[in-house]
């Protein structure tokens, strides 16, 4: 990599290493080339030939710059550093030519084009474009193909770059698209125009240059220019992938990625993206209250003196709280600060039952070796996920790391399509024990490798015997050397809810001295022994478990959880306020509010701090910045946003003594169907359709 | 060229006869393991022709599921390349070469016979047997104007002929192709004008006599056009140089071919001599030499022309072929260490 180069571009000498191309080059002097086909983590294909430059010493013709390293220039006769030129006249020239060449066949359609203000193709057609058209003859028509609920294709725009090809096959890993036919009358399309497959589909979206590929469910929906665009950070994984919410008046209309090469590079997952519809349906927007069996309306007073009238005839010790998936920092901390208040020890922000958060302090619950460490990692051992239904995103990283360089992988638990090849070891823990007393092949592979990663998902720990896999799990990390080195620890935990390990920053866990986890919350209430139950946006539980209890609901949907409740508080969405969130390898991020919450409802830790006047036990915070200052007093690592805090190896330790007897039942993904994680995607009429076709393609396939 | 499809219409499944099976093992033996995707053409290649000369979508699931590639990829090059047929054909499928040297020497007149004796592009006659399409240069524009008929060209078409040879076929009379206006393949119409004494044997012989002619050309020729070349490949060898021809002439008359013999029981490694190599060599038996004695023994005459005929200019007399092969010819290798002071090679 020290190997530079120095070359010349527009009359500025640059260094540069020698095997960047030319357009790599150009874009580090600073000189703007237009591109279409080129992507910086794709291929190279080299078929739009907008690219060109003028390289002296060539051949006397426009070269490629795409496709041209910086390494196969020749130096002057003096040995002077190669000249590249990309202001001539001849490369102007050059380009208005393939401009017109690429304008032959694209319809005149902009004003009708979802891509519209916001295309490439538009946008270098003002700068190399001309005003009229030489050609005469008929422009091509191509049919519009069918590829799946998500991607709307209107293919007589196709420019035929072919980075959608090129993401489905190296990104994806699904190989759905293709280009077939040949020369003027070559199209994108899918194998009988069947539903591509990948969970990361929409980015061909973001890829398209032009307007062949758009978003079905944003058609005609608004014009890029009327969008108010926040920067924000997405919570349908526990990646906290970098988001951009587009907005016109009170609704989101968009979600885009952002970069962010720390965590999703610039890549989101089509929940992500097609969430939208669902933050507008099953909207819970003003309280409601269970009267005679109904949920009818109530006002917010209502509400609480309900809710007062009930806790007050409850002692502490007959009260749950159950915090969600998608709850930010902020209302835990002040559901866990109202629950100490009122001498509650039943809370619990780990509705899936996992044990994290008991033993073993923060590296026991983070993916210590960071997301991007994944690129590091020489060796990879997934214990109990599916990352591809859990986290697409990484994923897609762990396929471009394997793809890059082979690195070999096993999995315990699911035999699923991950988009790469492994090695399946086994499905339960008897592999894992197997593995960790060295009798399996793989140990010696972990053992040789410099830096192993090995990959706890939550269908390993959420279970009753957790606490033990997870010890397992930490002490063959511990064996292999993955925790050895201060600048490697590859025991990596993914979570797949966004909520968890800020949760578990701020210790929203039942209380030392016998207090109630979520299972046995649970088995209380059902057996009568819990009265009153604090659901803060914890949808995914068995809602009959709940027996009698009084529940009340705290969130933004209407979901199973509104649907059992006696006292509905209606909540903000993610899009609808501003919530710190700590991703699963421990970055806190920030979101921003976008829109606000629809009708009564309000941002989350302001129904506790309300609430808590009502229970009489006010609590000591006006604003959110007085909030924060409180959270950031009980977990300073909150504080650094954007920043990674990094947990100490040595706590690891602790975890590794737990490792014991496991039960025999296979580990399975906790994720059983993508679409349909949380309450909003529940919501969401287009991620109902693409769960439908999903799962009717797995019918398909059992017959 | 409009975008080519599958046929509406496919059939169930395709199942590969016990050939293709083997065909389909043999080709991806021929690859590195784990880049059996490599024999993808040939594979369609072969279903094709198992498929009544046609790619259906069950053959191309076929393909893929057997070189372990995904459908579309498959699908990518079956579209791309045009000799695979997506649509069903007829027996006798005719592609007929539109481009402009066909078009120029009649190619619109046979569509207008295809399109009357058989229908449309990619039609199928009701019987089964027929059905065209046009193409792109065939590279038969000597003969033009052409059809190719499964693996056959039918060349030198006039429209009653094409119209007879797509009868003949559907009746199922033999049909011989090639040129179909008595020229021998490419040669002129009536035989060939040049290369006449003895056209069976190798160029030795016909040089001299190409010679032979070149003098009186010498002028015209001085700037050899490529429609003279072929006629005096002496003369266009120099082109360039006025003087050349005569010089040529010259030694044309004075040099002489060496006898061959046959093909003795044991022939001397020729090799040995210093300048010739394997190839040499076996241009050398070729001329009927296989013996050091008889190099040894050539003249003067015969040094020159064997020098022209493997345009050496001068080689065989810088080497010494002669003493070399004498020494080796009398007393092997000893001999010619004692000759030459060192081994021979």
């Amino acid at each position: 990599m020290s190997d530079m180069r120095t070359v010349k571009i527009d009359g500025e000498e640059i260094e540069v290493p020698a095997h960047y191309t030319i357009l790599q080059a150009c874009e580090e002097a600073g000189a703007e080339v237009p591109r279409f086909c080129y992507h910086e983590r794709l291929s190279i294909a080299g078929n739009c030939r907008m690219c060109l430059v003028e390289v002296k010493g060539g051949p006397p013709k426009p070269q490629a710059s795409c496709a041209l390293g910086v390494g196969d220039l020749r130096p002057g006769p003096e040995g002077q550093p190669p000249e590249i030129f990309t202001k001539t006249p001849m490369v102007k020239k050059a380009r208005e030519g393939v401009m017109e060449f690429l304008l032959i066949n694209h319809p005149l359609d902009c004003p009708i084009c979802d891509q519209g203000g916001e295309c490439d193709l538009q946008d270098q057609a003002v700068a190399y474009g001309i005003d009229k058209n030489r050609f005469a003859e008929n422009k091509r028509a191509v049919e519009d193909k069918y590829i799946g609920p998500l991607v709307k294709t209107i293919m007589t725009r196709c420019i035929h770059c072919t980075r959608c090809v090129r993401f489905s096959t190296e990104v994806g890993g699904v190989e759905d698209l293709g280009l077939a036919g040949r020369g003027e009358d070559a199209e994108i399309t899918t194998y009988l125009e069947n539903a591509m497959t990948s969970e990361l589909q929409g980015n061909v979206i973001d890829l398209c240059p032009v307007g062949a590929l758009t978003s079905r469910p944003y058609a005609f929906q608004a014009r890029p220019w009327e969008l108010r665009k926040t920067e924000s950070i997405d919570v349908m994984d526990a990646l906290g992938s970098a988001i951009r919410v587009d907005a016109r008046d009170r609704e989101v209309m968009r979600i885009m990625p952002r970069l962010n090469e720390e965590v999703n590079e610039e890549w989101i997952s089509d929940k992500t993206r097609f969430i939208w519809d669902g933050l507008r349906t099953q909207r819970l927007d003003q309280p409601y209250v269970r009267r005679n069996g109904k949920l009818e309306a109530a006002s917010w007073d209502e509400a609480f003196a309900a809710i007062a009238a009930k806790i007050k005839a409850t002692t502490p010790d007959r009260i749950g709280a159950i915090a969600g998936d998608l709850c930010a920092a902020e209302e835990l901390y002040a559901l866990k600060d109202l629950m100490t208040a009122l001498g509650v020890k039943n809370v619990d922000c780990r509705q899936d039952g996992t044990p994290f958060g008991e033993k073993g302090n923060r590296a026991g619950y983070l993916f210590n070796p960071g997301i991007a460490g994944i690129n590091d990692a020489d060796a990879i051992l997934i214990v109990g996920s599916n990352p591809r239904l859990e986290a697409p995103v990484l994923n897609a990283r762990i396929r471009q790391h394997w793809r890059n360089n082979g690195i070999p992988i096993a999995v315990i638990g699911d035999q699923a399509d991950l988009t790469y090849q492994y090695d399946h070891l086994g499905a339960g823990p008897e592999t894992l024990a197997d593995l960790a007393a060295g009798k399996s092949k793989f140990h010696a592979v972990l053992k040789s490798a410099e830096r192993p990663l090995t990959l706890v998902g939550q269908g390993a720990v959420a279970r009753s015997d957790g606490l033990s896999v997870l010890g397992n799990a930490a002490m063959l990390a511990e064996q292999v050397g993955a925790t050895g080195s201060e600048e490697w620890n590859g025991f990596a935990v993914l979570h797949t809810a966004a909520a968890r390990v800020a949760g578990l920053d701020l210790c929203v866990l039942p209380g030392a001295d016998g207090g109630f986890d979520t299972r046995k919350m649970l088995s209380a209430a059902g057996k009568g022994e819990l009265d009153v139950v604090y659901l803060l946006g914890a949808d995914e539980l068995r809602m009959k478990a709940l027996g009698e209890a009084f529940v009340i609901y705290q969130g933004s949907h209407g979901d199973a959880g509104a649907h059992r409740a006696d006292v509905i508080l209606p909540g903000a969405a993610y899009t609808e306020k501003s919530g710190t969130y700590v991703n699963t390898e421990g970055r806190t991020q920030m979101t921003t509010r976008a829109v606000f919450p629809p009708g009564d409802a309000r941002e989350d830790w302001t129904i506790l701090r309300a609430l808590s006047d009502a229970l009489g036990h006010t609590l000591d915070y006006n604003s959110a910045d007085q909030l924060r200052a409180k959270i950031y007093e009980a977990a300073p690592q909150l504080a650094a946003i954007d920043q990674r805090e990094v947990a100490s190896t040595e706590d690891l330790g602790e975890l590794v003594k737990e490792a014991g007897r496991m039960n025999s039942s296979a580990f399975t993904s906790v994720v059983k169907d993508f679409y349909l994680t949380n309450p909003i995607a529940r919501a969401s009429a287009v991620m109902a359709e693409c769960s439908a076709l999903r799962r009717g393609r797995k019918l398909d396939a059992a017959e | 060229m409009s975008a080519r499809r599958l046929a509406e219409i496919q059939p169930d499944n395709f199942s590969p006869n016990r050939e293709t099976t083997a065909f389909a093992k043999a080709s991806v033996k021929k690859y590195p393991e784990g880049k059996q995707a490599s024999a993808v053409i040939p594979l369609l290649w072969r279903v094709q022709e198992q498929n009544a000369g046609w790619v259906s979508e069950p053959a191309i699931r076929w393909t893929a599921e057997f070189l372990d590639m995904p459908y579309i990829r498959v699908y990518e090059i079956a579209t791309f390349y045009t000799m695979f047929n997506l649509q069903p054909v007829g027996k006798f499928h005719v592609q007929l070469c539109g481009t402009t040297p066909c078009m120029l020497r009649g190619s619109e007149e046979l569509k207008t016979v295809c399109r009357k004796v058989i229908g449309n592009q990619m039609d199928v006659t009701s019987d089964g047997k027929l059905s065209w399409i046009e193409v792109e240069c065939l590279g038969a524009c000597v003969n033009a104007p052409m059809v190719q008929i499964n693996k056959d060209y039918y060349e030198d078409l006039t429209p009653e002929i094409l119209e007879q040879i797509l009868a003949d076929l559907r009746s199922g009379k033999e049909v011989k192709p090639g040129p179909q206006n008595s020229r021998h393949r490419s040669e002129p119409l009536g035989g060939a004008l040049t290369l006449l004494s003895d056209t069976s044997s190798s160029r030795a012989k016909a040089k001299p006599q190409a010679k032979a002619k070149a003098p009186a050309k010498a002028k015209p020729v001085a700037k050899a056009k490529p429609a003279t070349k072929a006629k005096a490949p002496a003369a266009a060898t120099k082109p360039a140089k006025a003087k050349a021809p005569a010089a040529t002439a010259a030694t044309a008359a004075k040099t002489k071919k060496p006898r061959g013999v046959k093909a003795p029981k044991v022939p001397d490694d020729l090799k040995m001599i210093s300048g010739v190599g394997p190839k040499l060599e076996g241009t050398l038996n070729g001329l009927g030499i296989y013996k050091f004695a008889q190099v040894a023994k050539w003249t003067k005459a015969e040094i020159d022309w064997v020098d022209d005929y493997l345009s050496f200019k001068g080689r065989i007399e810088r080497d010494d072929w002669i003493k070399q092969a004498g020494a080796l010819a009398k007393g092997g290798v000893d001999e010619y260490v004692r000759v030459f002071g060192k081994k021979p090679r």
